[in-house]
């Protein structure tokens, strides 16, 4: 290290940061080996939250599952359920109806910008900025309303179901989201005007926490980090799924991949998630919102209290499920986080031989010593927000 | 999958079978996904092979796991799942192996694969020969057992701090 060049002789320590820790997002526990204010090393120790979700999944009927997911990455339920169903309808080879599929992409893009609120807000908090904190999570109120309107759930949110989703739009719900997307730009700016020329923020930012666009890709970043650092893969753009070739917006890129650059990029998003509520809400068809399956979509619970045949149908669904083909599947999305996969095996009954998910947050993790290495010791702070780990879904 | 690209079927599965006729011994085409069951002896000359060659590009190692089959013989399955950013396609590769043996590591190639052996070796107990840091990721480092094993009890083994699990078989 420099320090001894210099003639100043530290001996090398190791220190614990976490898991109790406010500015580590949950119960990250690092081991840094330091020398002086530098970074050595940055070792990541995981686990703490560790409920054995996958096991979890074996045991339980494939609708069961939904629920669970939620808890993965608890900033943006929507998109988890999605990842999850996807896979499942994958296997089953049925495809959702076209309402459902817009419905989908509003609720997932709704959890996208509720997700980076949390993401730039909380960074912002961890390096002294209360104010934006307090904005963001002003906004993220009417995320959560909105998706309040569309589940009942304001957070976990079990709101699709293999087949489609719960329950149609409220009638007023067009009115309310468009509402919020017009809003959303003129505060996403006052979020700017606080941050992208704050000399503070700059300090700290700009030029923390680099990586390459050759070591971003190497391990396995994904999702606004990889961004940041000029990959421009976006799984929405290069693999579409639901109905997101229909819609236009673009993949903000940054070009040094620091921690400035993925705060750019997730503000960008946000922008960009906005553009495409406002497509989906005024292209979206009348229909149905399940597919026409009696075997895997349950009846309206409604329905269920004064219908004989209703009751039936949902003891039915409830107490066996529906069996699943044997095979194999991998399906992924684009989350907030990066990239969210699920990859199941049947053995043709009702549960999941073997359930794996693909959790963007658990992978994004890894960098951290990458990213740490020579950088002071406050610095993991910004990194470690930049990075934008939930627990839930890194320890799954 | 609605909207999904089309498979370059010519290039992943017949281009592939070509060069390594030999060591792939299976291969399936199934949603739009391919597997090919390679050898385990041969695992590191394929991923080489696909990491570098300019055709396939897979630069991206999206995921791996372990799986338990518990009454097959080998037991134990391992997944890779490869992607390519430049050429946009995927390719599922697959390794049996049997309780006691162990998997070459794809660390040197793919830096992600780090945490994914880690946590394969923990939930499952697969042997990575190369990992530079094989150790339990999730759970304690003295912990009995492999969770997502077949045999393992959902609630775990009873003992002074889990009443509800099962009694151990000795």
């Amino acid at each position: 290290m420099t320090e001894q060049d210099k003639g100043v002789t530290t001996k090398e320590i190791t220190i614990h940061m976490g898991p109790q820790h406010p500015s580590t997002h949950g119960v990250l526990h690092l081991f840094l080996d330091m020398q002086g204010e530098k970074i050595v090393k940055a070792e990541p120790d995981i686990g703490y939250l560790h409920r054995g979700t996958e096991k979890i999944a074996e045991n339980l009927f494939y609708p069961q599952f939904v629920p669970y997911t939620d808890r993965l990455d608890y900033m943006c339920g929507m998109t988890n359920n999605l990842a999850y169903v996807q896979t499942v309808e994958k296997l089953l080879e049925i495809e959702v109806p076209e309402r459902a599929q817009y419905i989908r992409v509003i609720a997932s893009e709704l959890s996208r910008i509720g997700g980076h609120l949390v993401s730039v807000g909380a960074w912002a908090l961890d390096l002294g900025a209360m104010t934006v904190l307090l904005y963001a999570f002003r906004e993220r109120e009417m995320v959560l309303d909105l998706l309040e309107m569309l589940c009942g759930a304001r957070m976990t949110t079990n709101y699709m179901r293999v087949g489609g989703v719960r329950f149609d739009l409220q009638p007023s719900f067009k009115e309310k989201c468009t509402e919020f997307v017009d809003i959303l730009p003129k505060r996403i700016s006052d979020y700017e005007q606080l941050l992208n020329e704050n000399r503070v923020w700059l300090k700290r930012n700009k030029g923390v926490g680099i990586i390459s666009a050759e070591d971003a890709i190497n391990l396995g970043l994904s999702g606004p980090p990889l961004r940041g650092s000029g990959v421009k893969w976006d799984i929405r753009k290069d693999e579409p799924y639901l109905v997101y070739d229909r819609f236009k917006f673009d993949v903000p890129t940054g070009e040094t991949g620091d921690c400035y650059d993925r705060y750019r990029v997730r503000i960008e998003e946000m922008k960009q998630a906005g553009r495409i509520i406002k497509q989906a809400l005024q292209g979206i068809p009348d229909g149905p919102f399940n597919v026409d399956m009696p075997e895997i979509v349950p009846p309206q619970k409604k329905n269920v209290y004064k219908d004989m045949e209703a009751l039936i149908h949902h003891f039915k669904y409830v107490s066996s499920s529906f069996k699943v083909p044997a095979g194999e599947a991998y399906s992924s999305i684009e989350s907030p986080k990066g990239e969210l996969g699920f990859y199941v095996k049947s053995d043709g009954s009702e549960k999941p031989f073997r359930l794996k998910i693909r959790s963007p947050s658990f992978v994004n993790l890894q960098s951290v010593d990458t990213m740490c290495r020579g950088q002071y010791l406050a610095d993991v702070i910004a990194v470690i927000s930049s990075l934008d780990p939930v627990f839930g879904e890194v320890d799954k | 999958m609605a909207g999904r690209k089309g498979l370059n079927k010519t290039l992943l599965v017949d281009g592939l079978k070509a060069r390594f006729g030999d060591v792939i011994h299976e291969t399936t085409v199934d949603k739009g996904e391919v597997t090919h069951l390679v050898d385990r002896e041969k695992l590191l000359d394929i991923c080489t092979f696909l990491k570098n060659d300019a055709q396939y590009h897979f630069n991206f190692l999206s995921d791996m796991h372990a799986a338990d089959m518990h009454t097959v013989r080998p037991r134990f399955e391992v997944v890779y799942h490869l992607y390519s950013i430049p050429k946009k396609h995927r390719v599922r590769l697959k390794v049996k192996v049997d309780e006691g043996d162990s998997v070459p590591s794809v660390t040197s190639l793919w830096q992600s694969a780090n945490w994914a052996e880690r946590e394969a070796y923990d939930m499952i107990g697969v042997t990575f020969a190369g990992h530079p840091n094989l150790t339990r990721i999730y759970l304690p480092s003295g912990w009995e057992g492999h969770p997502l094993r077949k045999d393992y009890p959902l609630r775990g083994y009873k003992d002074e701090y889990n009443p509800f699990g099962e009694e151990k078989k000795s």
